[in-house]
């Protein structure tokens, strides 16, 4: 187990170090200066901008030599210093996704969990039944294969234009501000629900698929053939089944999280919902490129975190990765 | 006499998943070719009224500038499949490549590969994409499919590298071996068509996935910034709130195409599945 766990580490390791240099590197060695972009939309004359651009220069550190800039990268990086949102101006970019990953967490937790529980019963109870495969299924492949953000503009219009149930932009309603009342509550549920209920379905049809495709294998493994000639009970042979496709399914999530991260954004584009998607939209409209790099490091710890805690829940779910044999993952 | 091969294009054509599939997919295709060639305009080009719903003269009505949303659709649909067809392509053959090398190498090359897909396995595809394509300031087509291809092979060389290695140890591969083969022969004649089936359906899930990707680096606006894309359709309707003026024909139409298509791969890679494998035929 502790090679394992060891083996892991050292590829989060390696990954966050890939990343945080990736970040580095890009507005570097890109064609064009980004102070320059950043000046030019200010349209200040030639000798301010001059000015200027020698400031920024120099606040930024871009007048150092290259491995000098990369170690102050990283020495800033550890102290929280992200450097300074052009377009939240002069607000730290640390502050700026702070405010915005409460939203993240609120949408994205409750959408993978209940997704993943959900879809995997459901495809877990769908295969082999014929009836079940045949109608249900279809809807489950084309769930999985429509983009986030369209399935969200479809809800979006249909139960928040239409039909006016939900509202479809922000947060909470735009005249309360957060406290801990009722009214503020339910207002940020019903803000909460379409974004949330997009994410799920798209989600919910690919898990119920990988399950049934699973369960359909298992369910002709030797093992199976061999209980059921025993005359084992279907139900016993089929939560035999079930233990062992949940595996690949727990290490399928940790594959999907880019993805699923990617529609978060999305989804939070369609209804203005104020997370790190929404913020990526601002900063990529408003080239405010400081911003975009602390999103992307945010996401990148974020999804290694969440990986690192599946892992840990592949090792309680596989005893073999206890017993220091190699799991399926190592 | 049944030969194998005839087998396969019975139960080929007795698979209804990939026959729907299929029609689809050759639907979709004639639609990319023929379609161009029913409307007069260009995709950005502002040819009527804003904001009109569909109509016998704009068929899947306008934009609020007055664009054509069906000339956009079918130009847009270009866009996609060319994605698929590189990005996807290129995932499949970069997966493969490594696959191969690290399931019939093994050892140091093995663990070095290993490493190197793991990482690229968690690093968050989108998030690297973003970040390149923010910074790029003219993009083509061409570029985000190269982009969307060299992220999304790990899975693929994962799963190869997988079959590679179940192959390898095989008896018919120590006797090619034995008799002196080179390696390069060895995976080519004796492991790649064991595995020709799976290779295949890689790439229809690459296929599909490199859509999905590029739909959503287009709509979040760093998709092409010269032509039309699906993706690109569903951004503008979103930034000059189709969504709110109720124009749903601006955004249902690229949506649908997208579901269909992606769909319409994935039901054919179960298909497709049933069709190699007989265990897992419908009796």
């Amino acid at each position: 187990m502790r090679s394992y766990f060891g083996r892991k580490l050292v590829i989060y390791a390696l990954t966050f170090f890939l990343a945080v240099t990736i970040d580095w590197m890009i507005p570097r060695f890109m064609p064009g200066n980004p102070v320059q972009v950043m000046l030019a939309r200010y349209g200040l004359r030639a000798d301010a901008a001059q000015a200027m651009l020698s400031y920024y220069t120099q606040a930024f550190g871009l007048d150092l030599p290259v491995w000098q800039q990369y170690l102050n990268f990283w020495k800033a990086l550890f102290h929280g210093d992200l450097g300074i949102s052009m377009y939240l101006f002069p607000t730290p970019v640390i502050d700026v996704i702070k405010n915005a990953v409460p939203y993240d967490i609120l949408l994205l937790l409750p959408a993978i969990l209940l997704s993943w529980f959900a879809g995997n019963r459901f495809g877990a109870f769908a295969a082999r039944s014929k009836i079940l495969d045949n109608s249900v299924l279809p809807v489950g492949y084309l769930l999985t294969a429509t983009p986030y953000m369209w399935l969200a503009l479809l809800l979006g219009w249909a139960l928040g234009i239409v039909l006016g149930i939900f509202p479809i932009a922000g947060a909470y309603d735009f005249s309360l501000r957060p406290a801990f009342t009722w009214r503020f509550i339910s207002s940020v549920l019903s803000h909460w629900f379409l974004p949330f209920a997009s994410l799920f379905l798209v989600q919910f049809g690919g898990w119920a698929i990988g399950m049934r495709n699973m369960i359909i294998y298992e369910l002709e493994a030797d093992y199976s053939h061999y209980l059921e000639a025993l005359g084992a009970p279907h139900r016993l042979i089929r939560r035999y089944a079930f233990n062992n496709a949940i595996l690949p399914q727990v290490t399928g999530l940790a594959l999907q999280l880019g993805v699923i991260v990617a529609g978060a954004l999305a989804t939070e584009i369609v209804f203005s919902y104020p997370g790190i998607g929404y913020l990526i939209l601002q900063a990529i409209q408003n080239q405010d490129y400081f911003l975009l790099q602390g999103c992307f490091l945010f996401i990148i710890i974020g999804v290694l975190i969440a990986n690192f805690l599946i892992d840990v829940a592949y090792v309680l779910v596989d005893p073999r990765t206890r017993m220091g044999m190699q799991g399926e993952t190592a | 006499m049944i030969t194998s091969k005839n087998e396969f294009l019975y139960f080929t054509l007795r698979n209804t998943k990939l026959k729907v599939g299929l029609v689809v997919i050759v639907f979709f295709l004639l639609l990319t070719f023929i379609g161009p060639l029913l409307t007069d305009y260009a995709p950005m080009a502002y040819v009527g009224p804003g904001a009109h719903p569909p109509s016998a003269e704009h068929w899947f009505g306008t934009t609020t500038f007055g664009q054509d949303v069906y000339t956009q659709f079918v130009y847009g649909l270009k866009a996609t499949f060319q994605v698929g067809l590189i990005g996807g392509g290129l995932g499949t053959l970069l997966g493969l490549l490594i696959g191969f090398t690290a399931g019939f190498r093994g050892g140091i090359i093995d663990e070095f590969l290993n490493v190197v897909t793991n990482i690229v396995l968690v690093l968050p595809t989108l998030a690297v994409l973003l970040i390149i394509a923010a910074y790029l300031q003219v993009r083509g087509v061409m570029t985000e499919s190269i982009f969307i291809g060299l992220t999304s092979w790990p899975w693929a060389a994962r799963a190869i590298r997988a079959q590679t290695f179940s192959l390898r140890t095989r008896d018919f591969v120590d006797l090619a071996r034995l008799n002196g083969m080179r390696p390069l022969k060895i995976i080519f004649t004796e492991i790649a068509p064991n595995m020709m089936s799976y290779l295949f359906m890689t790439f229809i899930l690459q296929f599909g996935g490199a859509i999905l990707n590029a739909a959503t680096l287009d709509f979040i606006g760093l998709g092409p910034t010269t032509g039309i894309s699906l993706g690109l359709m569903m951004n503008n309707a979103v930034l000059w709130s189709a969504l709110h003026l109720g124009m749903w024909w601006w955004f249902v139409p690229p949506g649908v195409a997208i579901m269909m298509i992606v769909g319409a791969l994935y039901i054919m890679n179960v298909g497709l599945d049933e069709v190699f494998n007989p265990k897992l035929r419908e009796i």
